[in-house]
């Protein structure tokens, strides 16, 4: 097993224990991002330099003796959408193509105080606005398991580089399915934390209510080390939960005898693709063999998910992308230079956007004016409500809640592009836990065609716990967690 | 059945402070036709009596004592603006009235 194919928890052991260093661990991971990047357009940005600077730090503070904390030395990807200090965050868009902040993102200092070591920001959907990778400024991704798939979206960066043992731990954002899709058609673990749980303070807003922050890995064991240090209250994010950390990953004891398992049986009847299907039958089964008790439960609801999610995520879009104006960062038109004001806003605004970014903000625009406001935006509030509710009345009677975490397989590059209402529908499993406010994990449960399966495991709201001691329990009956793409 | 038609997406498109192309305008019209007839399947819902959630966490914590704290400094804020007064601390823009 080379250094590239280790978890986070063992190079932070080895690295600990003097077996290797930071800076040999970094090295091989920019060795590996020089290798394979160029076919998966993984990385927007790469900062061999700084993370060279940063691993040889650790690596003084060992010999110091002086205590290094629980990611020390371990190299780790950020989605293009989340602010570090000085390094360029473009989230896929032309209109930030040369934004550098000059701030971190909470989730940075906790990351980094941690003795992480960031190599680059990885590619996305911009503004996290897609479910393929392709809406990118800079190029769509290409899945490591195929090339001439999709790695999904939007932090289909962050899912292929995690995938293609560039880093053990990469962090994406997930508004409506964009950790867990991709997690799921790259093959790796991805956690979407509850609302609330992870800090957004300098996370670029894509839709308030429903982005948060969280982890891809190749263990459930690394997701939940990451999940205790990037979790907890910031003053600096109104909406950030005081609820307790705990330790997730002195949770992960195997034993999920008497946990039950809800399945909606009528809301996955439908529209699932055979293969996934039968790779969540088997995921089904080996959760039952291991103690686990199967109870049918129904979500009526959840079938309006997609339109009450694809109202609600455009509105607030179209408010939190107001800020995009040519004026205080970013990019901006030439061509009203003279004036007037509105002029240059509107050009800038046309040549800064993607097709999806406008459609979306356009679409946001439309639902919050006068005289539909109430139709659409309002009535969607409405049934976002009952969206929670069946949940709510679901956790009564079960632990977790189990479903596909994608109806199809990885798709081919181009087969979606032309519709954007059929890309939306691939989003049936995935919006609804964000409209709830949910935490969701993907686990890899199959390859088909030689293309990976996963599926999801929701719980109540703060209870990470749970789906996390679920999933490490299917992780440790199965083996799709070892395979490996046949990248090279 | 949604009947939008061009000149709403140009409405649409001046709320928003987008200059759409000529290229832009029938093909947005037609995708966001077809996604808001999708969307019209909500009106089958019941919703009497529902309320609407805008936010599934009551803000818990998010009172704090309204004290002065540092701010990001002024040569900071102007370092990305494309075009920027750094000596008086100023964003600049084209002339507002045409």
């Amino acid at each position: 097993m080379t250094l590239v194919d280790r978890t986070a928890r063992d190079l932070r052991q080895d690295i600990a224990a003097g077996a290797i260093s930071a800076v040999e661990a970094c090295r091989a991971t920019l060795d590996r991002m020089s290798s394979v990047n160029p076919a998966l357009n993984a990385f927007n940005h790469v900062d061999g330099e700084r993370a060279l600077a940063r691993a040889a730090a650790i690596d003084r503070q060992r010999a110091a003796g002086e205590r290094l904390g629980p990611l020390a030395g371990v190299p780790i990807a950020l989605k293009d959408n989340m602010c570090v200090r000085g390094m360029r965050t473009t989230a896929s868009s032309k209109i930030l193509d040369s934004f550098i902040p000059p701030y971190d993102a909470t989730v940075v200092n906790r990351l980094e105080s941690a003795g992480a070591v960031i190599v680059g920001k990885t590619n996305c959907d911009e503004f996290a606005m897609g479910s393929s990778n392709e809406n990118s400024a800079y190029g769509p991704v290409h899945n490591p398991w195929n090339l001439d798939a999709t790695p999904g979206g939007s932090s289909g960066g962050s899912a292929a580089a995690v995938a293609a043992r560039c880093v053990p731990l990469a962090f994406g954002s997930d508004t409506g399915g964009s950790i867990r899709q991709p997690a799921s058609f790259c093959g790796v673990v991805g956690l979407k934390p509850t609302y609330g749980r992870v800090s957004r303070y300098g996370l670029l807003a894509f839709a308030s209510s429903l982005d948060q922050i969280g982890p891809f890995a190749r263990t459930v064991g690394d997701a939940a080390i990451a999940l205790s240090i990037i979790a907890g209250h910031d003053p600096n994010d109104a909406t950030s939960a005081t609820t307790d950390v705990i330790d997730y990953a002195a949770g992960l004891n195997g034993d999920i005898r008497g946990v039950r398992v809800g399945v909606p049986r009528a809301f996955v009847s439908e529209g699932v693709d055979h293969r996934v299907r039968t790779a969540f039958d088997a995921a089904l089964a080996t959760l039952r063999d291991r103690g686990a008790t199967l109870v049918d439960i129904e979500l009526p609801h959840a079938k309006f998910a997609i339109p009450v999610y694809y109202l609600i995520a455009t509105a607030e879009a179209s408010s939190n992308l107001a800020r995009y104006d040519g004026v205080k960062y970013g990019y901006r038109s030439p061509a009203a230079k003279d004036g007037p004001l509105k002029t240059m806003y509107s050009r800038t605004r046309d040549e800064g956007f993607g097709a999806e970014v406008k459609r979306r903000i356009m679409l946001g625009t439309y639902v919050l004016s006068a005289g539909y406001y109430d139709a659409f935006y309002l009535k969607a509030q409405q049934v976002r409500t009952l969206v929670r509710r069946d949940y709510e009345q679901a956790f009564a009677s079960v632990d977790v809640v189990a479903m596909p975490t994608s109806p199809v397989p990885p798709f081919k590059l181009g087969e979606k592009t032309a519709d954007p209402l059929q890309m939306y529908l691939g989003d049936v499993f995935t919006v609804s836990v964000n409209l709830a406010g949910l935490p969701g994990v993907n686990i890899p449960c199959g390859l088909s065609e030689g293309l990976p399966i996963g599926f999801q495991l929701i719980g109540r709201m703060f209870d990470e716990a749970t789906i996390l001691r679920v999933a490490d329990a299917f992780e440790r009956a199965t083996d799709w967690h070892t395979t490996t793409p046949p990248l090279e | 059945m949604s009947s939008l038609t061009i000149a709403d997406v140009e409405r649409i498109a001046a709320l928003a402070h987008l200059e759409l192309t000529d290229d832009e305008k029938p093909l947005f019209t037609r995708q966001l036709a077809d996604i808001l007839n999708y969307a019209e399947q909500l009106q089958a819902v019941d919703t009497t009596g529902v309320p609407a959630t805008a936010h599934v966490t009551a803000a818990t914590g998010a009172e704090r004592p309204d004290e002065p704290r540092p701010s990001l400094p002024v040569a900071d804020a102007l370092a990305n603006a494309p075009d920027a007064a750094h000596d008086s601390g100023l964003f600049r823009v084209p002339r507002v009235i045409g």
